[in-house]
Formats: structure tokens, C-alpha cells, sequence
């Protein structure tokens, strides 16, 4: 038994890493002073693809983003790590999508694709936390979900059997395929870059990135798996109501930066005699002790 | 006159007999709201050996329960309780519906909220009602539910409004909101359906075949004292002396949530919009700059002394003591002066 994997996978600013220069002056983000990473909890959800993989030979692991052009960085990212290939859903019409409208675009993506068993997913993403849009998904395509996954820990007979990570405690469910699954941090982390897929894999690449490299270009030309999927909206036969900010029933208000209102706070100077005395009012009032 | 349409609902979890705290904490906030907007609160819980859950619901203002029991429901698996509550709000058009942040409402929210074509918010660390302005268009809207949630890793925060589509839809995470008794005698009418009439035989193809439970051990809501380390620290080696500062205090030791990415502490002891709020008597935050995301989850804490060597740490701004100083020297002062002066 070989199955069809479509890792969905989306590239991030790493928000873990923010500095001074990643807000604007005008309270907007600075995306250029953020480095452009896989999603954490994607990446999760990939070794749970290629791991089954290796259990189930024949299978393959396609991986699928939605974002500008340059999101093929994290596709050639994703062969480097075992992936058989990906493709970047590209479109203006996408943009000011919120996660309705985006898990709209991506189950239309998933329609095209077509033959598939299972659908991986991180549980969400560092530049939202909503860990909407692999329900959405599931409920898009009218497909079974499993959240909170930990390990998928086989499939048999047209069924997968997962533990989750939730709450209270370990749950295992088996749930029939297709099944759309997301992936918990807590999952095994995802296996490091295989040396000879970096060399074969290290000029893949999209057409519009190919259209300005001669080199690239011959080269996915002559060899058909350098070649990244790029799809538009209407590729993917997605109705345009649907997508991007029109499709997106929240809005944004307003975002602000924050003003705490202030306390006067008490200077305590980092020597013995404060600290100590510091420490006895805390005893004497009693908030400790 | 508030009728059975248009109304606010919350959907409560419901697991070994007990009504979920974040669900309570829901039906307070829904309550004032409700009343904010002239309309009734509702609930609907669905699951199994639902005998008593009016008198765990009713006291916090509820005017409509929808009472749904089947052993099917029990546990919660997706498909079913995400069918209930797309068939109900097709029928009953609720204005707002409400979760928990929680394994099932973030299971569940999303599915509903796609099936509906309506906006969900998620981790919401403010509800409430408010006018908006759609600045392309000019259209104004009245009293629409401001979600307001921190977002970008917690260095902003946004507010987020669903103009057109119904139910305004949110899920707010344990410990969040207050959890008040509205009125102990609270009377509320209670409506039976049957899962057959809300459900498809298909949906049951999930199942749950095993459960451990494990309660963590880790009690951070409960703790007077919290001691709690940040991306400031440096190390794991210089994050584990917390414990030793916890351990003589009695406290619990939380974390950032940098902290936790580092791998110097388990998930379940981040503090802030995506872990857990505490409001402990004493919050000792080490080397904890003071995201947005953080400071959602601890600024109610009585008093909060910050230990860092940026004096101009934003957490510093809502602090009553600030020691400007390397942690892994103050620490033990306060170690050995808590011991001297205890004795």
C-alpha cells in the first residue's frame, strides 16, 4: 500500500525573534527585519509525511504553500528533507486573506491536486497561533480531521490510527482516510537535510524564478522533478469572491502597539541591603512567607 | 422583545459530569454582553449524562439551554458536535457564539465558522461591543463584537470585527474572563433535541480507542507565587535555578514563551495568550522582556517584581519593584535573604 501525502506548510516570519527594528514607526510590521522561516509546527507535520513514507513505500510527499514566489524556499526546503516535490499557490487575488478565505484558496488547491490519502498540517502557524485553517480544510473538502496530532502512528485497512496530544492527557482515535490531520509541536521533530537531496534538488525551482536564471531554466527543463508547481486562482478553478479579502468575513479594526499604563515602580538597586530589605517587606505584608 | 433568534450562545464543554471552567468563564462574559445588546444568553451542551448540567449552567444567567444527549457524544470527537452546532445556528441564527481556546473549541470553531461562512477569532483577550467604520466603504456598522486579540507573536494587538456574517464567532482561552455567579436562582428554560435530528450517521466514523489521562503536574492557575523565567536567562542551566527560588517560596515556575521555544521549559508552563493566565499574589518575572503575548497572561497579578539588566524592559512599565541586575545574581540574594529572614 502506497499512499498520497500533501504537506501543507507555510513560511513564516520568525516571530520568535523579534527586534527592535521589526515594528514600524506607525505601528506596522517591519516583514524585511524578519527572516523568513518554515513554520515550526509544519515542519512537524512533514516528518510525520516522510515518515510514513518510509513505512509505506511508494508513497509521496507533495508539499503545498500559498504565498509569493519566494515561499519555493521552503518547498526546495522540504525535498531537501525527503519531499518527491510542491507547489506554491501564487496569486494577487489571494492577498488580505484571512483564514477562511485562505483555507478556501488551499482546499481548491488540494481539489487540482486531486489523488490524495492524507493531508498534514502544523496545528498553526507562529504569525497567527489561530490553528483554523486545517479544520477549514477538512470541513472544505468535506473530509474527517484529527487535531492535536502527536503521531500517526500507522495506517491500516483505510484507516489511520493517531495519538493526540490535548488537554487532559493521551488519546488515540482511528479515523478513515482521506483525513485531513494537524500536527502538534510536541510531535517528533523533523528529520535534517539529506546531503545528496541538497545536490539534487538545489536549483528546483518555480517558473517565474526560472524565467530570470538561463541556467535554472535548461535545467528544469531537462529534468522535469526540478520543477515547483506555481498555480493561480483561476489554475485552481477558485472563485474569486471567495479568495483574498473579499472572501474573508473578519476584518481588521484597528492594531495598535500597546501602551501599558504605567505603575510607579519601586527601584530596587541590585545590592545585599535592598534585596534583604526588599524581601522583609514582602515577609512583613505577607506575600510571602 | 429578545427572541429565540439572534441571541448569544456559548458552547460548553461538558466532561465526567462537570461543565469545563472556561465554558463558565464564557457564559460571565456572555452574560454582560448579552445584556449590553438587549438579548438572551444561551448555552448548548452536548454529550452524555447531561442529568444535572442545568444546575451547573443556570446559575450564571443562561436563558436558553439546548440540552443534547447521546452516548455517541461522549468523548467529543469533531464531526458530530461541529454538525450540532452548524444545524442549531442555521436554525437559530445567533448573533455571537462563544468557545474555549481549547483542544475541542479549536477543534471544533474552525469547522463551524467554515461551514457557515462566518469570521472566527481566535484567543481573544477582550470581548466587547462596539461601533466600526469600514474605512473602504464608508458603511457603518452598530454594535458589532470587538475581538481583540494579541497577534504577530504578541507584538501587536488587533482588534477584529466581522462586518456581514452571523455569528460573530470567538474562542477565548481558560482563565481569561472571570467566572462569576450571575444570579444563584437563576431560572432559564431548557430545550431537549436529539442528536439524530442534528447529525448524519457519517459523522461518527471517528473513533476514540484509548485515553490516559494525565493531569499535569504542573499547577500554575493555582499558584500564589509565580517564578517565572524568559529568553533573559540565558540558559537551561541558569533557567533550572528557578526552581531552587520557587521550591523555597513555595511557588510554581512558569516561562515565556521564548523561553519554552529555547527548550528550557515544558509547554505547559508558558504564561501568556497562547498558555496560561495566572493572577497570583506574587509574580516574579527573571529575564522576561514582556511581550504583549506574555503581559496578557500575568498584568492582573497583585504585585509583579521584575528581575532584568534592561532597565527600559517593557515589562518593567507595569512592574511595583524592578531590579535592574543580572538574574543569576539576584536570584540567590533573594534566596538567601527569604531563608534568613524566615527562620
Amino acid at each position: 500500500m502506497s499512499l498520497n501525502i500533501i504537506v501543507l506548510a507555510k513560511q513564516v516570519p520568525d516571530t520568535r525573534n523579534v527586534g527592535k527594528d521589526a515594528m514600524k514607526e506607525d505601528g506596522t510590521i517591519n516583514r524585511a527585519a524578519l527572516p523568513a522561516i518554515f513554520n515550526p509546527e509544519d515542519l512537524n507535520a512533514l516528518e510525520q509525511a516522510l515518515k510514513l513514507k518510509e513505512m509505506y513505500p511508494g508513497s509521496k510527499v507533495t508539499v503545498l504553500t500559498m504565498g509569493p514566489a519566494r515561499a519555493a524556499e521552503i518547498i526546495r526546503e522540504g525535498m531537501y528533507r525527503g519531499a518527491d516535490g510542491g507547489i506554491v499557490l501564487s496569486d494577487r487575488a489571494f492577498a488580505g486573506a484571512d483564514t477562511l478565505a485562505t483555507s478556501y484558496a488551499l482546499s481548491a488547491a488540494v481539489r487540482k491536486i486531486g489523488d490524495y490519502d492524507l493531508i498534514i498540517g502544523g496545528r498553526q502557524a507562529i504569525d497567527g497561533d489561530t490553528a483554523q485553517v486545517g479544520p477549514q480544510i477538512a470541513e472544505k473538502l468535506g473530509l474527517p480531521q484529527v487535531t492535536y496530532a502527536e503521531d500517526i502512528i500507522d495506517v491500516k485497512d483505510g484507516k489511520a490510527t493517531i495519538k493526540r496530544r490535548i488537554e487532559s492527557g493521551v488519546e488515540t482515535v482511528k479515523a478513515p482516510l482521506p483525513l485531513v490531520v494537524t500536527v502538534n509541536g510536541s510531535a517528533a521533530p523533523c528529520r535534517p537535510r539529506n546531503a545528496r537531496n541538497i545536490q539534487k534538488y538545489k536549483y528546483a525551482t518555480v517558473p517565474s524564478e526560472a524565467a530570470t536564471d538561463e541556467k535554472k531554466k535548461a535545467l528544469a527543463e531537462k529534468r522535469p522533478y526540478l520543477n515547483i508547481g506555481e498555480w493561480t486562482a483561476a489554475y485552481v478553478d477558485a472563485d474569486l469572491q471567495q479568495c483574498g479579502l473579499a472572501g474573508s468575513p473578519t476584518k481588521v479594526k484597528q492594531i495598535e502597539n500597546v501602551v501599558f499604563s504605567a505603575k510607579d515602580a519601586r527601584r530596587v538597586e541590585n545590592n545585599d541591603a535592598e534585596i534583604e530589605t526588599l524581601i522583609k517587606e514582602l515577609i512583613a505584608n505577607h506575600t510571602i512567607g | 422583545m429578545a427572541t429565540d433568534k439572534h441571541n448569544l450562545i456559548v458552547y460548553c464543554e461538558f466532561e465526567d459530569g462537570k461543565v469545563a471552567d472556561v465554558s463558565l468563564e464564557l457564559l460571565t462574559k456572555g452574560r454582560q454582553l448579552a445584556d449590553k445588546l438587549g438579548i438572551k444568553l444561551e448555552a448548548i451542551v452536548a454529550g452524555d449524562n447531561l442529568k444535572d448540567v442545568e444546575k451547573q449552567v443556570m446559575p450564571y444567567g443562561v436563558d436558553t439551554l439546548y440540552k443534547v444527549e447521546d452516548k455517541r457524544l461522549s468523548p467529543y470527537t469533531s464531526l458530530p458536535h461541529s454538525s450540532i452546532l452548524i444545524n442549531l445556528f442555521k436554525e437559530k441564527e445567533p448573533r455571537i457564539a462563544f468557545m474555549g481556546a481549547t483542544s475541542i473549541g479549536r477543534d471544533l470553531g474552525p469547522r463551524v465558522s467554515s461551514a457557515l461562512h462566518s469570521g472566527l477569532t481566535a484567543d481573544c483577550t477582550q470581548l466587547e461591543i462596539g461601533d466600526h467604520k469600514d474605512a473602504r466603504t464608508g458603511q457603518e456598522y452598530k454594535d458589532l463584537l470587538l475581538q481583540i486579540r494579541p497577534a504577530f507573536g504578541g507584538n501587536i494587538v488587533a482588534t477584529i470585527v466581522n462586518p456581514e456574517c452571523r455569528p460573530q464567532m470567538a474562542t477565548v482561552r481558560e482563565g481569561v474572563m472571570k467566572k462569576e455567579i450571575y444570579n444563584p436562582d437563576h431560572k432559564g428554560e431548557i430545550v431537549e433535541l436529539k442528536a439524530d435530528d442534528y447529525t448524519k450517521p457519517e459523522d461518527y466514523v471517528v473513533e476514540v480507542i484509548e485515553r490516559n489521562v494525565e493531569k499535569s503536574k504542573v499547577n500554575l492557575k493555582g499558584s500564589p507565587i509565580v517564578v517565572a523565567g524568559g529568553y533573559g536567562m540565558g540558559s537551561k542551566e541558569n533557567f533550572d535555578m528557578l526552581y531552587e527560588l520557587a521550591d523555597v517560596l513555595g511557588a510554581e515556575v512558569g516561562a515565556s514563551r521564548a523561553a519554552v521555544d529555547a527548550g528550557w521549559a515544558d509547554h505547559d508552563r508558558q504564561i501568556g495568550q497562547t498558555g496560561v493566565t495566572v493572577r497570583p499574589k506574587l509574580y516574579i518575572a527573571c529575564g522576561i522582556s514582556g511581550q504583549i503575548q506574555h503581559i496578557a497572561g500575568m498584568q492582573e497579578s497583585s504585585i509583579i517584581i521584575s528581575i532584568n539588566n534592561d532597565p527600559d524592559a517593557p515589562i518593567n512599565t507595569i512592574a511595583d519593584y524592578v531590579i535592574t541586575g543580572n538574574v543569576e545574581d539576584v536570584v540567590p540574594k533573594l534566596i538567601k535573604y527569604y531563608k534568613k529572614n524566615t527562620k
